[in-house]
């Protein structure tokens, strides 16, 4: 499949590949976090991730809306007020659907997951409802157009590496919030020994509450980034939810490490083959590649040790 | 069974609960429905053969699969293709530039049928492909997974991911599969026209009959030994394995059992609908016929035909009035069969309408159960829910 390029197009085509890797990167990281989290903690799939995403999204098109229309002098810093809206909206959302549904199935995680998928039916069609079937889409701010050259068949898109910063970012954020903060010695007492973890006076309802709801907000968070560079419609969060589940799945439940080593190697392999064979077959290969792997090594990349 | 203790069991309750499923399927619906409502029966009623093998599958031995799309379109897949090869002969395919071939290999400048495409030139060899494919599948995936004691959520994921890769697959190869048309303009089987009425109405008929074929496999392993071990496995999947059973090769067994009802029906879908295509299979499709089951009653093999029957029948009917409704419906369907519900319809059953019904066997009972013998507690369990007894996973 490598007839006919000279060793440097095969170079830069691997670098733009790359990058165009890289922001396929982003979201599956985005995404990913915010799923491994809930799952890791709860052992809880939650179907409707893709649509919390979308949320997400729709709260960003109507933020930059609202300041095209009122001040459009601050349009430039709208994305990170949306941000925080999406990060808050999402969150609220999750702590309720906590609250409401997911708390009465926990010993049935089977059941968790035909619960959710039915919330992400709800969601989606209230989207279409809604913002319409038509996928919408958010006018960028000046700075965030354009490119950076970088050598003369390789540029840079401002957006596409705007959105790496932010998942890089949220990456570390997650990062500190577990393994620096008291919250995070909590979650992860709970997750090594929920009993024990009981014994010791951890609140462990609230602990599940509070994660699910900080899983959801980053799906917000990815959400909004989401906008920087593609539109939005009401079933745009389905397309990216199988990948996402291997992306975690793939990674080992528990592990954030795994699960951005995941996302990496899996949206560098599905881009990067992109190039050379057809979109689907690139994604089938990648796809086929990841079950076969969980096949041999069903416990992911990177598992967490736990007696059991 | 001696022609006495059939007799007996025709009488008995769950004799009678088959019966009227019978008379219904057979006698009522026929009666009722005009020919194109009762091809639409039909179609639903392929779906039951796949909420069967969930029942089986999920409810019993507690492999949930969200892929079974995926058992169910390889066997209307092995169907089409058979029919596809027939209606193109080269007199009927004149006008391509390589007659011989299906229409859309032609559009597609292909100059020759794949290889994979040949053996089902043969009918018998079609047959076999039907149940054989699917199971094949499910074999090779089961021993790869349950082996591995890979479980659980793990297990529907990785289903869920098949079911995707399979449709990208048959979506981007279009000129080997038809694309995302599928296969369409399927015409004769064996030189009958399956399009008329009449076929139409016999092909329902063939079609109830494999389902209680179906049915009767079913109850055939639930009542045994192997229903039983499927059940406990659910429930203590160590104690099983250290009372010396292999709880894998159960499984394997379990999961090709349901993929070869899976395929059964899927290529009666083919028979009865006419076209196959890859909407049919994918993640939403596949996911969509838990819920069939999960309405049914997970534990309860008549209660998935109920299942089917009315989800499918519900989902035509918002279609035509309120399609916008739809989504909303069956979202709320998922929660509410999840949360309130989980024995389903048969849950339902049990609860509100056999102490009725208790009343009037109540003398028979009298007579034939002085104590509780091994086979009526095991009749008596074809109701029981095991929900209580669900286990946390263990993977």
């Amino acid at each position: 499949m490598f007839d006919g390029y000279t060793s440097t197009e095969l170079m830069s085509i691997f670098a733009m590949q790359g990058f165009a890797g890289l922001s396929l990167f982003s979201v599956f990281v985005l995404m990913a976090l915010g799923l491994a989290i809930i799952f890791g903690q709860m052992g809880v799939i939650n179907m409707a991730h893709g649509e919390f995403m979308i949320l997400g999204a729709y709260t960003t098109y109507l933020t930059s809306g609202f300041f095209q229309s009122y001040l459009p002098g601050l349009f430039g810093g709208y994305f990170f007020i949306a941000m925080v809206l999406a990060f808050l909206i999402c969150a609220a959302l999750g702590a309720l659907v906590e609250w409401l549904m997911i708390r009465h199935l926990y010993h049935r995680p089977l059941d968790t997951l035909l619960a959710t998928w039915g919330l992400s039916l709800i969601m989606q069609q209230a989207y279409r409802s809604i913002f319409g079937a038509r996928e919408v889409g958010v006018d960028l701010p000046e700075w965030m157009m354009g490119a950076i050259q970088v050598t003369d068949m390789v540029d840079l898109p401002i957006n596409g590496l705007f959105v790496m910063i932010i998942a890089l970012s949220v990456a570390v954020g997650v990062y500190l919030l577990m393994y620096r903060s008291g919250y995070g010695k909590k979650v992860r007492a709970v997750v090594q020994n929920r009993p024990m973890a009981e014994g010791v006076g951890i609140n462990s309802a609230g602990i599940d509450r509070a994660t699910f709801a900080l899983g959801c907000g980053i799906a917000g968070i990815a959400g909004a980034a989401f906008t920087m560079i593609g539109s939005t419609g009401p079933s745009s969060g389905q397309a990216y939810i199988v990948d996402t589940f291997l992306v975690v799945v793939f990674g080992g439940a528990q592990s954030l490490i795994g699960t951005i080593v995941s996302a990496f190697g899996i949206s560098q392999a599905q881009s990067t083959m992109e190039f050379f064979l057809s979109g689907s077959m690139a994604k089938v290969l990648t796809l086929l590649v990841v079950i076969g792997i969980l096949m041999i090594r069903p416990e992911g990349l990177m598992a967490l040790k736990v007696r059991r | 069974m001696k022609h006495s203790s059939l007799m007996k069991w025709f009488v008995s309750r769950e004799g009678l609960y088959y019966l009227a499923l019978a008379f219904l399927l057979v006698v009522l619906l026929p009666l009722a429905l005009d020919p194109f409502r009762l091809n639409m029966v039909g179609k639903y009623l392929t779906y039951a053969f796949v909420a069967i093998g969930l029942v089986m599958c999920w409810g019993k031995a507690g492999i949930l699969s969200l892929g079974q799309g995926v058992f169910f379109g390889l066997g209307g897949y092995s169907m089409a293709m058979f029919l596809k090869l027939e209606a193109s002969t080269p007199e009927a395919t004149a006008i391509q530039s390589t007659p011989g071939i299906p229409d859309f290999m032609d559009w597609n400048q292909l100059t020759e049928l794949p290889w994979f495409w040949e053996p089902f030139h043969s009918f018998s060899f079609t047959l076999l492909a039907v149940i054989g494919v699917p199971v094949l599948l499910a074999f090779v995936i089961g021993i790869a997974m349950f082996t591995r004691r890979v479980g659980g959520v793990y297990f529907a994921i990785i289903t869920q991911a098949i079911a995707a890769v399979l449709t990208i697959l048959i979506i981007g190869q279009q000129g080997y599969t038809g694309g995302v048309n599928g296969i369409t303009d399927l015409q004769t089987l064996m030189g009958w026209d399956i399009r008329t009425d009449e076929a139409r109405n016999i092909l329902y008929f063939i079609c109830v009959g494999m389902l209680f074929l179906c049915l009767f496999v079913a109850r055939l392993v639930q009542n045994r030994k192997l229903g039983r071990i499927l059940v406990a496995m659910n429930a203590q999947e160590m104690r099983v394995r250290f009372s010396g059973y292999d709880v894998a090769a159960f499984k394997i067994f379990v999961f090709c059992l349901a993929a070869a009802f899976a395929g059964i029906g899927g290529a009666l879908f083919t028979l009865l609908v006419g076209f196959m295509s890859p909407s049919f299979i994918g993640i939403v499709a596949s996911i969509e016929m838990v819920i069939f089951c999960a309405l049914g009653g997970r534990l309860s093999i008549l209660g998935a035909v109920y299942g089917a029957l009315l989800v499918n029948a519900a989902k035509s009917g918002f279609s035509e009035s309120f399609p916008e409704l739809w989504p909303f419906a069956m979202g709320a369907l998922f929660i509410g069969v999840v949360l309130a519900f989980p024995d389903g319809l048969a849950g339902l059953y049990k609860s509100y309408v056999m102490p009725l019904e208790n009343k009037v066997f109540k003398r028979n009972k009298r007579k034939t159960v002085p104590v509780v013998t091994r086979q009526a507690a095991e009749k008596a369990d074809d109701y029981s829910p095991m929900m209580d007894t669900y286990s946390p996973e263990k993977s």
